[in-house]
Parts: structure tokens; C-alpha cells; sequence
């Protein structure tokens, strides 16, 4: 941690970036009717300011000296509990800076684009008008906004653990926006357990920090590192783990994050994609004194991110569901962000810039998704798309470049963001660095593949579409951010590469020298080899569409005839092992993950129910059991007191 | 078994072995029983000789009766401290303040009876 | 025939407020026999919420005394004081529960409750106002639980006790409808109450037996001194306990809860979950830490025990529930384990927090009764879960304040559940009870779920026929809401008053 500064000029209002968007959630959901006819651009301007603020703060806390660059901010007492006192307060550091910088900015965009998407969104909330139900659904988006912010920007654990809890409310109020669907229901119940689950490592690991060392502001705590033996380090790591393994997605608690997309919108479905689930890399990244200190730790950190990478990556591979495969997507390039946290040293600034550029690209890709979804009537079966590059050219366009951008072709943000991880993945001494560089390689490839299959069968191929649709471009409003994404996400990655590892410096420390496996020309190369494969491969499997879609007469012939050969190895190498791979690992996720946590919710069902029983209604039952209570009681007392089995 | 839980571990032993014994005399029976048992008419009664049993043991006392239990143990209760009080009131030491007290302990239950009467609960309609 | 009696001197600022809620309960009893009957609830009500108010301000004036007064049977301390007062701010929400009549015309009280259910006579009074005895019956009820805290010998804590059980048995079988289980709740908490005061009968018994006094204090000082075989004092704590707990609803003490809670008049249930917890774990913080507190090595594993088994059963078995009144008995019975962990962590922390939790749980707890009794249909008020579909669509405004008293009894950052669970939990692991903090967590990670559930079907489901109405609510119960919803949220985002009060007062007298 560097030393603080004096909180001067902007950076003495860093409350305010908190208040903003706080305030307005507030008038929104408290005004009623009257703010329906301005509610949704209240909304966006509220988040707009808070990102100029934001920019702002940026700048000041730029020129301040680096080993200096941080300012914290008292608010009030919250508790003071014995010998534990909490201060809630705000920090304001590099770390946290670029958070509010991608909260607040994609954020606004996403607001920007949500009030032409629900323009047009249909929805059966037959009790209230148009606007009311517009009203509300940005008084909850600012809500997330602002627990969002209070999470990066707190000082200490139980203040990030206020906007970690937050967070999770105010995304349930959104998928609850437009529930309609049964499945939905039981996507909510499954993101709802597993969420509890990782909270529940997280309290648990506050109130072991609390025993250990007194306080659990991150100044003290981190002072406190040095002093903590290596299991209690461990079990708090791993403890910090299970949270942001619960947040975000990652192996074992990655199941309910796809499923959370069953959910409504891609506005909603991008909370989860680009903003709230990178909570956990956050978490760890904030919390890396405690994750350097010990290497079984990191290990596992970096296990952890290897496993999630290729799950979601396999996955991927094998849906059809436009949102799903955003998802899964998802799912794996947050593995990337904890193989790289979990690395230690320079690469937590290396997962920091994924986090960044993939939350441009993949709000990208997702508002995309939502824009292609808008011009098809609501169709999400990429098998049902093709061809659609003539009717949605910006769409197309900005898709396309996303698409690039996370495969990782240079110069796009990717390339700069994800080719860094994987040769510091290679990095690693011994076995270890082959085993979670190659996963890592494998990764990229399997990306290339579905990414461009995703890509391919949307916007190429032959149309397959249902009957009387009429594709249509979306109005500039949902245009405009999406192009705005698509310069950032031509732009970022070389911007990031080169300064925001420098800008972390104060909170992760100089990057020492590289000592790898491999260099990192080779690396490249590598890469550059792997993606090209996937992505080719993808590309010629695919262009002329899919089963399950009918085929126009006239050219299959011909395509048959061309691509006999081609198919044939395809099948024989990629298709069939891939194909059984996919499915033994879909399998897995349904039976064994879901299974275990399904299995956990029916035992403690189950075992209700059963003790339900014994409530009889009874008064003689009843007062037998409190007979038995009592004989018990007196026994333990007695008994072991008067020493009779002393 | 030694330190400070050491002889709640014994005493959770012996908890434990009880439990087994049961579940095991249970789980022995249930073993060894015939799967499914005779099952002649009359078997479930409460007598398998004599009379059946007529009727249920179930017997209703008019409700009016508890509203004389209550007043019951308001004079009762009067009675029970009222006594040894009559006693002592007039040693040395106690006093007016003695007297005082009783009265408004008379009074308290006093109230009670004031409500019953005016609430025409005295009355038998 | 002793001649040198003195009488004992009586403070009677200290007992101030508690001779203001016997003055009004003996009052209310006077104006049932007099006053007629259209300007008896007017009356009644005002006395009542004049007399409570009162008696909070006679508290608050008292703040900082500390005083055995009335020959040693009545402690005015701080615990006393701060847990009076929260005793009678939940009076006070509880009061106006009870004098709603906007609700439900004629009040949620039946005026002759031992009317055959059916008979002609019973559908008569249908819609007949209901009895206003229940205004003294709850002010002997309060003076009984504020005596309760403060009662510094076991045999006034015995009267206590039965003063203010009495009152809620017969107050439990005053519902207007369904008055079946009522009736049922009210024979069976009276049967299971009379039983555990029995057991705690027994242990003051035993207690006398061994210290040769029923003083509090005197038992201390007989713990190291008494030549008495300890297996009677070991035996007289159990047993005490096992009256307190009773009381508290902790496992396996706690049967009688979920029907009494169901049965009950829902002004009364919100009472009794309220009020009674407060008044029983004042008792039982002074019993353990008064008496008892040399014996704390002894006690501490076998009452965590209970606890865990408290916090769990309560939390496992909420979640099957479909009534909500049930299920809220269940988490009454979770939170009453909550609490132990608190009285666990012996010490000044450990008294201060769990006076906290009672506070925080105490106005969620009336705000989610307050909400239970506007949910009705043609019926009375429908508890079942399924009903409760969609309501948030129909009238936002309550919903939302239900919702925020769900999210404070699962214990979400800012609400005053949270803020209570992290000081319960922080004092047992400032004394190293690392355990009960685990199991503390589990279970309010299972118990979250049917807080969150119901919160589910209120905003996520839509309405359909069978969907109850949300009945306006009037001045009354409208105040309660409010009051319920502000000191949830208060005591979540500023608890640091309210805490440092606590803190200040958890110092007992001996």
C-alpha cells in the first residue's frame, strides 16, 4: 500500500460519486408517476455524472505523486462492538479508480443504450403504464450503479461486503423486471443459493479477520498480514476464494451464471456479464497481500481460473442459445482474470486489464446480441440467424469487431489483454507453468472456435430463418454505445497494455523480471497459431450454416460437394472427440456441480421436512420433548459437574 | 477422557450408545419379524375379551363454572395473606405503613371483583 | 415474634415505571366496569399508549441509576433500564396493533371468546366489537415483563414471570377468526407454560436449598461458600434455565412456538414475539450473569449446545414452511439462538450485543406482523404463502416495507439484522467461541433463503384470483409500519448510538 495523500480539490467529494447515482435511484423509485416522462433520462444522467466525476477524480489522482496516490475519506462510525471498531469510509486509489472509471463509463452506456432497447422491449406488466415500469427499471439500475461504486470504492471489508450484498439485490430486482418465464424462476433460485454460498465464505472470512487481527479496514489487515500463521492465511484466502468464486462465476459455483441469462434482457444479462461478476477478480485483487503471502494459495487461485477457462470455454462450444454462449464466454474469460490474479506480482495489473478490455468487448458483444434479438423478434437460436451482416451493418460491424477483439487478434483490445496472461501462465516455474500456460493456449483456441461459430452462423451463411421475419437495424440510441464499445475496444487494449500496468504499480508493486518457460515472441506466436486454427476451423465448419436448419435446395449440392473432405477430417478430429467432450462436461455441470448444490438445498429440505414431523400439534408430544430437553440438561449438568464420569 | 469437554465427551458416549442400543434392538426386530403379520379382526381393539368400549372419555364442564373459579381464587388468595398479616399488624415496627399496604392489596383484588359485578358475570341467567 | 422489623425502604423513583403500568392496567380494569361501552376503546388506548409513554419517559429520566431497592428484590441497573425501555417502545408499537380497528371492523379481538365457536350466540358477536380487556390484560402483561428484567431475587422473578404469562395466555384465545386455533393455542401454551414455570419452580427450589436464599447475589456469594452438595446447585441452574428458555423459544424449549405464533391474535403474536423475548432474556441475561456467572466454564458448552441446536432447528424448519405467521415463528425461534451466542460471549460484549439483537429483531418483528395483519380476505387475514403471490405489483408501498423487514431478519448489510448478527458474532469471537459464530453463519445462510423466498413470490409472481388484498392501513397500524420500517433501516445504516447505549448500560448490578 503506498502512503495517502491529503484528500484536496475533486478528490475531497469522492462521497459524491457514491451520493449520484444513490440520489437518483432514490427519486426514482420514491417519485412515483410524476417522474415518468423523465425518470430514464434522470438515470442516465446521474451515471453520466458520476462518470465525469469519476474522469475528473482520474485526472487529479494522476498528478499526485506516485507513491502517494491514494485518498481516503472518513464517513461515520458504523460500529464500534467491544474492541472492534469500523469506520465506514471511501478509498480512493488507482485500483479502485479504474473500477468507477468502467462502472461508471459502461454503466452509462449501457443506461444510454436500455432506454431504446426498452422502447421497444415488450413486457406484460399489465398493472402499470410504459413509463412507470421504465421508471423503476432505472431506479434499480442506478441502485446497482451505486452499490457497485460503495463495493470498489469501501476501505474496508464489511463496506465492500455492504455493496457485495447490494449488488446481488439490486440484480435480482432486474431479472425480477421481466419475469415471466418458469425458468427464469428457477435460474433465480439456483444464482440465489450458490450466491449465499459464496457470501457465506465471505462473512465468514470477515469475522476471521476480525479474531486474527482486530480491525478490517485493508490498511490494517494488510499491516496484519505478516503476522498470521499460514493456515490461518490459507483458510482466509481460501474462505475470500469460495466469495469470489460465488460472485463471479468460477468453478464450482459457476453454474448459476448462464443460467442467470435465462433471465430477460441483454441489458440485465450484461450486469452479469461485464460489471458485477468481475466483483470476485476485485476481491482478490484487492485482498492480494493476504493472496501473495501464500503459494498453495495462489495455486489454487490459479487452478481455480485454469478450470473455469476451459469449462466455459467447452461449454461454449456446445450451445445454441445467443445469450448462453455470451454467458459461457463469460464464465471463461473470467477464469482468465483469476488465472492471472492468482499468479501474483505484475499479472494482477495483467487480469485487471482483461477485466477492462473484456468489459468492453463483451458489453459489446452483448448489446449486440440485444440488437440483433430486437431485429429478429426476440429470437435467441443462432441457428434460427444467418446472413444477417446486410441487414444489420452496424451491428455487424461493431460485433464483428468485438468478435476479434476476443479471440485476440492484434491490434484489438484482446490481443494486448489475454496474450500478456497466457505467457505469464508459461511463466511459471516448473511443471506447474506448462500445465496452466497450455491450458491457457487451449483456452484462446476454443475461443477462437465457438466466438467464430457464434459469429459465423448470426451474421453469414445462408438465412435460416423462421417464417415472416424482417430483420431491421436498431435506432442510433442503441447504435451509438455500441460504437462507442467498438472504439473502445479497438483503442483500449493498446492504451491499457502500455500505462495501466504502470498506473497499478502502487498497489501491486514493481513487475520483476521474467524467467519463463518460454519467451514471449514464442508465446505469441503460439497463440497467434492456436486462434487462427479455432477460428478458421470454426469458420469453414460453419459458413454454411447448421443442422436443425432448413437448407435451401439449390446450393446444397454444390456446398456438399466442396466441403466433402473438409468435413469429413472436421468430424473425424474436431467434431466427435469435441462433441463428447462438451457433452461429458454439460453433463457434469447439469448432474455433478448443480447436483451437489441441488442435493444440499434438497437435504436441508429434506431433513425440514422430516423434523417437521415431530411438531405434532400435541400438547403431549410437546411436552415430552421438553421433558426430554430438560432430563438432558440436568444430566449435563449434573452428571458431568458432580464428576460422575470424572 | 481428560479436559474441559472430556467428560461431556463421556456423557455424549453414553448418550450415543443408548441411541444405538435402541436403534439396534429396533433394527433387530425389524429383521427378524415376519414381514407381514397376522392381522385377525378384533386385533386392534382396545379389549380383544369383554365389552367394547362405548364412547369417548371425553367429558364437558358447563363454561359458566370458571367465572366462579376465578372469583374463587381472588377470596382465596385474599384469605391466605390476609391471615397471618391479622397476626402481626400490631407489633411494633409495623404500623400504619402495614395497615396502608394491606389495603391496597385488598384493593387490587377488590378491583376484581368490582369488574365480575359489573360486567353481570354474578348473575346466573 | 420478632420485634425489630424494619420495613424495607422502597425507592419508589426507581420503581417509578413500573408503578405507572400497574397504576393504568389496575385503571383499565376500572374503566371496563364503568365506562360505557362505545367510549371504552377510545378510553382504554389512550390510557394505555399515555401510561406506556409515560412510563418510557420515567425510564429514560431514570438512565444511569443503579439501585437494590424494595428489600432486595427489584435491580435498577443498566441492563434493566435499557431492556425496560426497549420493552416499552415495543409496547407502544405493539399498543397500536392492538387498538387497530380499521383493519378488521370491530377490532382482531372477539368480544366473548368462550362463546361455543359456531353457536348462535358466536355468530351474534361476529360483528360485534370487540373486548377491550385486552388493554389491561397487555398492561399487566408489560408491568409483568418489565419486573421480570429487574427482579433481583428468583421468587419475584417467579411472580413476574406468571404476571406476565397469564395475561398473554388469555390473550392468545381472543382471536375473531379463526377462533379454533386460537382456542387451541391458548389451552396449549397455557399447559406447556403452567409445565416449564413448574420446572423453574423446582430450581428456585433447589437454588433455596442450596444457598440458603432465593437473592441473586446471595447465590453468587454461595457458589464458593455453600458446604451444600453442588450437584443442587448444578441441577437449580439447569432447571432455571430451562424456565427461561422455555420462555425465549430455544430448542428444545421452543415447541409450543409455531402454534402459539399461528393460533394467536396477530397484534398478540407481534407482542409476544417482541415483548416476551425481550423480558425472557433479560431474565436469563441476569439469572446467567448475576447468579451464575462463576458457574460460566460449567454452563457454556452445554447452553451453546442448545444454541446451535436453537439456530438450526429454527432456521432448517422455516424452510419448508407455507404459513407465514409459522414462519415467522420459526425464525423467532433462529433469532432467540442469535441472541444466545450473544448472552454466550459472557462479558460486557457479549450483554450489549445481544440487547442490540433484541432491539433490531424486535422492531423487524413487529413491522412484519404489522404487514401480516393488512393481508386479507373475506376470510380474515390469509397467512398462507401462496396468497401472498404478486402482492408487490398490487401495493408497492407496504410490500416494500415488508420487503425491507424480510431483508433485515435475513440479515442483509444496512438493516439493523445485519448490524445486530455482526456484533452478536464479533463478542463470541472476542471470548474465542469461534464454533457458535460457524454454526451462526450456516444458519442464517439457510435461513435467508424463506425470508428471500417470500420477498419472491411478492415482487416475481404474478397476481392471480387467489391473491389477497392489501388492506389500507389505518392511522394505527400505518404509525407501527412506520416506526417498524425507520428503526430497521436506522439501526442498519447508523446503529452507532443505539450500540454505544447498549454498551454504556450492560453492566449488571449484583
Amino acid at each position: 500500500m503506498s502512503e495517502l495523500s491529503e484528500a484536496s480539490g475533486l478528490l475531497g467529494y469522492v462521497w459524491l460519486l457514491v451520493a449520484i447515482p444513490a440520489a437518483s435511484a432514490a427519486v426514482l423509485l420514491l417519485a412515483g408517476r410524476r417522474a415518468d416522462r423523465w425518470g430514464h433520462l434522470l438515470g442516465c444522467a446521474s451515471v453520466g455524472a458520476a462518470f465525469l466525476l469519476g474522469l475528473g477524480m482520474f485526472g487529479q489522482l494522476a498528478d499526485l505523486d506516485e507513491h502517494r496516490r491514494a485518498v481516503e475519506q472518513q464517513l461515520w462510525t458504523f460500529l464500534a462492538v467491544g474492541d472492534l471498531r469500523v469506520d465506514f469510509g471511501l478509498l480512493f486509489d488507482p485500483l479502485a479508480a479504474v473500477f468507477v472509471l468502467l462502472i461508471t463509463g459502461v454503466g452509462f452506456l449501457i443506461h444510454v443504450y436500455a432506454v431504446g432497447y426498452l422502447a421497444h422491449a415488450p413486457h406484460d406488466q399489465t398493472h402499470e403504464s410504459a413509463g412507470t415500469a421504465r421508471r423503476r427499471f432505472f431506479g434499480y439500475f442506478n441502485l446497482f450503479v451505486a452499490a457497485m461504486l460503495v463495493l470498489v470504492l469501501g476501505n474496508n471489508y464489511l463496506l465492500l461486503y455492504v455493496g457485495w450484498e447490494g449488488v446481488g439485490l439490486a440484480s435480482y430486482l432486474l431479472i425480477a423486471f421481466w419475469f415471466s418465464r418458469p425458468a427464469a424462476a428457477t435460474a433465480g433460485k439456483k444464482a440465489f443459493l450458490m450466491n449465499r454460498v459464496g457470501d457465506a465464505g465471505f462473512i465468514l472470512a470477515i469475522f476471521l479477520l476480525f479474531a486474527q487481527v482486530g480491525t478490517v479496514q485493508f490498511s490494517g489487515v494488510f499491516a496484519g498480514v505478516a503476522g498470521m500463521s499460514s493456515t490461518v492465511l490459507l483458510v482466509l484466502g481460501l474462505l475470500l476464494l469460495l466469495g469470489a468464486t460465488g460472485k463471479s462465476g468460477q468453478f464450482p459455483l459457476q453454474a448459476w451464471l448462464p443460467d442467470a441469462m435465462e433471465g430477460p434482457t441483454p441489458v440485465s444479462a450484461l450486469i452479469h456479464a461485464a460489471t458485477m461478476v468481475t466483483a470476485g477478480v476485485y476481491l482478490i485483487a484487492r485482498s492480494h497481500p493476504i493472496f501473495s503471502a501464500n503459494l498453495t494459495l495462489q495455486t489454487v487461485v490459479v487452478s481455480v481460473g485454469a478450470a473455469t477457462l476451459l469449462i466455459g470455454a467447452i461449454i461454449g462450444c456446445a450451445k445454441d442459445d445467443i445469450k448462453r454462449v455470451l454467458a459461457w464466454s463469460t464464465v471463461s474469460q473470467i477464469g482468465y482474470m483469476f488465472l492471472a490474479v492468482g499468479l501474483g506480482g505484475v499479472a494482477y495489473a495483467l487480469g485487471l486489464i482483461h477485466l477492462l478490455a473484456h468489459g468492453f468487448f463483451k458489453a459489446g458483444l452483448f448489446l449486440g446480441a440485444g440488437s440483433v434479438m430486437r431485429g429478429m423478434d426476440d429470437q435467441v437460436d443462432i441457428r434460427r440467424f444467418g446472413g444477417l451482416w446486410r441487414f444489420l451493418p452496424i451491428t455487424w460491424a461493431t460485433f464483428g469487431l468485438a468478435w476479434l477483439a476476443i479471440i485476440g487478434i492484434p491490434p484489438l483490445s484482446g490481443f494486448f489483454s489475454k496474450d500478456p496472461i497466457i505467457a505469464a501462465a508459461f511463466d511459471r516455474p516448473g511443471w506447474t507453468g506448462w500445465l496452466f500456460g497450455g491450458a491457457a493456449l487451449l483456452g484462446a483456441g476454443l475461443t477462437a472456435f465457438y466466438m467464430t461459430r457464434l459469429f459465423v452462423l448470426t451474421f453469414h451463411g445462408p438465412k435460416r430463418w423462421t417464417e415472416g421475419q424482417r430483420p431491421h437495424e436498431s435506432p442510433p440510441v442503441m447504435t451509438i454505445p455500441l460504437i462507442l464499445l467498438a472504439v473502445g475496444t479497438v483503442a483500449a487494449g493498446w492504451l491499457m497494455s502500455t500505462s495501466v500496468v504502470d498506473w497499478l504499480t502502487p498497489v501491486f508493486g514493481e513487475a520483476p523480471e521474467p524467467h519463463g518457460l518460454l519467451s514471449h515472441g514464442q508465446v505469441t506466436a503460439l497463440t497467434m497459431a492456436v486462434v487462427v486454427i479455432g477460428g478458421v476451423g470454426g469458420w469453414a465448419m460453419f459458413r454454411n450454416g447448421t443442422a436443425l436448419a432448413p437448407a435451401p435446395a439449390g446450393p446444397v449440392v454444390t456446398a456438399a460437394r466442396a466441403n466433402l473432405y473438409g468435413d469429413a477430417v472436421n468430424a473425424a478430429l474436431f467434431e466427435k472427440p469435441g462433441r463428447w467432450l462438451t457433452r461429458a462436461l454439460v453433463y457434469v455441470d447439469n448432474k455433478g456441480i448443480d447436483g451437489i448444490v441441488n442435493g444440499l438445498a434438497a437435504a436441508v429440505g429434506g431433513g425440514s421436512a422430516r423434523i417437521r414431523r415431530l411438531q405434532t400439534g400435541f400438547v403431549r408430544s410437546y411436552a415430552m420433548s421438553m421433558l426430554l430437553g430438560a432430563l438432558l440438561i440436568v444430566g449435563a449438568f449434573v452428571a458431568v459437574q458432580a464428576g460422575w464420569f470424572a | 477422557m481428560e479436559g474441559y469437554l472430556g467428560s461431556y465427551a463421556t456423557l455424549g458416549l453414553l448418550l450415543l450408545a443408548g441411541v444405538l442400543f435402541l436403534a439396534a434392538a429396533f433394527g433387530a426386530n425389524r429383521l427378524l419379524r415376519p414381514a407381514r403379520p397376522a392381522n385377525p379382526p378384533g386385533k386392534t381393539e382396545a379389549y380383544e375379551c369383554g365389552l367394547d368400549p362405548v364412547g369417548g372419555d371425553w367429558a364437558q364442564a358447563q363454561i359458566r363454572y370458571y367465572v366462579y373459579a376465578y372469583l374463587f381464587v381472588i377470596f382465596a388468595v385474599e384469605a391466605v395473606f390476609l391471615f397471618p398479616w391479622a397476626v402481626i399488624y400490631a407489633d411494633p415496627g409495623f404500623g400504619i405503613a402495614a395497615v396502608v399496604e394491606m389495603g391496597i392489596f385488598v384493593g387490587v383484588l377488590a378491583l376484581g371483583i368490582l369488574y365480575a359485578w359489573r360486567r353481570r358475570v354474578l348473575r346466573w341467567t | 415474634m420478632t420485634t425489630d422489623f424494619q420495613l424495607p425502604a422502597i425507592d419508589y423513583q426507581a420503581i417509578s415505571p413500573l408503578l405507572i403500568l400497574f397504576g393504568v392496567a389496575c385503571l383499565g380494569v376500572l374503566v371496563e366496569a364503568f365506562v360505557p361501552r362505545p367510549a371504552r376503546r377510545r378510553v382504554q388506548l389512550g390510557m394505555a399508549l399515555v401510561g406506556v409513554l409515560a412510563a418510557l419517559g420515567a425510564v429514560v429520566l431514570l438512565a444511569g441509576t443503579n439501585v437494590v431497592t424494595a428489600g432486595g428484590s427489584v435491580t435498577v441497573d443498566g441492563p434493566a433500564l435499557f431492556m425496560q425501555g426497549a420493552l416499552l417502545a415495543f409496547g407502544v408499537v405493539a399498543l397500536l396493533l392492538i387498538g387497530e380497528r380499521r383493519v378488521e371492523p370491530g377490532g382482531a379481538f372477539v368480544a366473548q371468546p368462550a362463546i361455543t365457536v359456531g353457536s348462535e350466540a358466536d355468530q351474534r358477536q361476529a360483528s360485534a366489537p370487540g373486548a377491550t380487556e385486552v388493554f389491561p390484560l397487555a398492561m399487566f402483561s408489560l408491568g409483568g415483563m418489565a419486573l421480570f428484567i429487574a427482579a433481583s431475587d428468583l421468587l419475584t422473578m417467579f411472580i413476574a414471570l406468571e404476571l406476565l404469562s397469564l395475561p398473554l395466555y388469555l390473550m392468545c384465545a381472543l382471536a375473531r377468526r379463526h377462533r379454533l386455533i386460537s382456542q387451541e393455542a391458548a389451552v396449549k401454551y397455557f399447559l406447556l407454560g403452567a409445565y416449564a414455570s413448574g420446572f423453574f419452580l423446582f430450581g428456585v427450589v433447589l437454588a433455596y436449598g442450596y444457598a440458603g436464599s432465593v437473592d441473586l447475589a446471595a447465590i453468587h456469594a454461595a457458589v464458593d461458600t455453600s458446604q451444600m452438595n453442588p450437584a443442587l446447585l448444578y441441577a437449580a441452574l439447569a432447571l432455571i434455565v430451562m424456565g427461561l428458555l422455555f420462555k425465549t423459544a430455544a430448542a428444545p424449549f421452543h415447541v409450543w412456538a409455531p402454534d402459539v405464533y399461528q393460533g394467536a391474535p396477530t397484534p398478540i403474536t407481534a407482542f409476544m414475539a417482541a415483548c416476551t423475548k425481550v423480558a425472557a432474556f433479560g431474565a436469563l441475561l441476569r439469572v446467567t450473569y448475576v447468579a451464575f456467572e462463576r458457574l460460566a466454564w460449567d454452563w457454556l458448552p452445554v447452553i451453546g449446545v442448545i444454541a446451535v441446536l436453537t439456530m438450526l432447528v429454527g432456521a432448517v424448519l422455516a424452510v419448508t414452511q407455507t404459513d407465514l405467521k409459522r414462519l415467522l415463528a420459526y425464525s423467532s425461534i433462529a433469532n432467540a439462538g442469535f441472541v444466545l451466542v450473544g448472552v454466550l460471549a459472557v462479558g460486557r460484549t457479549g450483554a450489549s450485543s445481544a440487547m442490540f439483537y433484541l432491539v433490531a429483531y424486535g422492531f423487524a418483528v413487529l413491522g412484519a406482523f404489522a404487514v401480516i395483519s393488512l393481508v386479507r380476505d373475506r376470510e380474515g387475514e390469509t397467512t398462507h404463502l401462496s396468497r401472498w403471490a404478486g402482492l408487490g405489483r398490487r401495493s408497492p408501498l407496504v410490500a416494500g416495507v415488508f420487503t425491507v423487514v424480510m431483508l433485515a431478519l435475513a440479515g442483509i448489510p444496512l438493516t439493523g439484522g445485519f448490524t445486530a448478527k455482526f456484533a452478536v458474532f464479533s463478542a463470541a469471537l472476542e471470548v474465542g467461541e469461534g464454533w457458535l459464530v460457524i454454526a451462526g453463519v450456516v444458519s442464517s445462510v439457510i435461513i435467508a433463503f424463506p425470508y428471500l423466498r417470500v420477498v419472491v413470490m411478492m415482487w416475481l409472481s404474478e397476481p392471480s384470483e387467489s391473491t389477497a388484498t392489501m388492506v389500507a392501513p389505518g392511522l394505527l397500524t400505518g404509525t407501527a409500519l412506520g416506526i417498524g420500517a425507520l428503526a430497521v433501516v436506522g439501526l442498519g445504516v447508523v446503529p452507532g448510538p443505539v450500540l454505544d447505549l447498549a454498551h454504556d448500560a450492560a453492566l449488571f448490578l449484583r
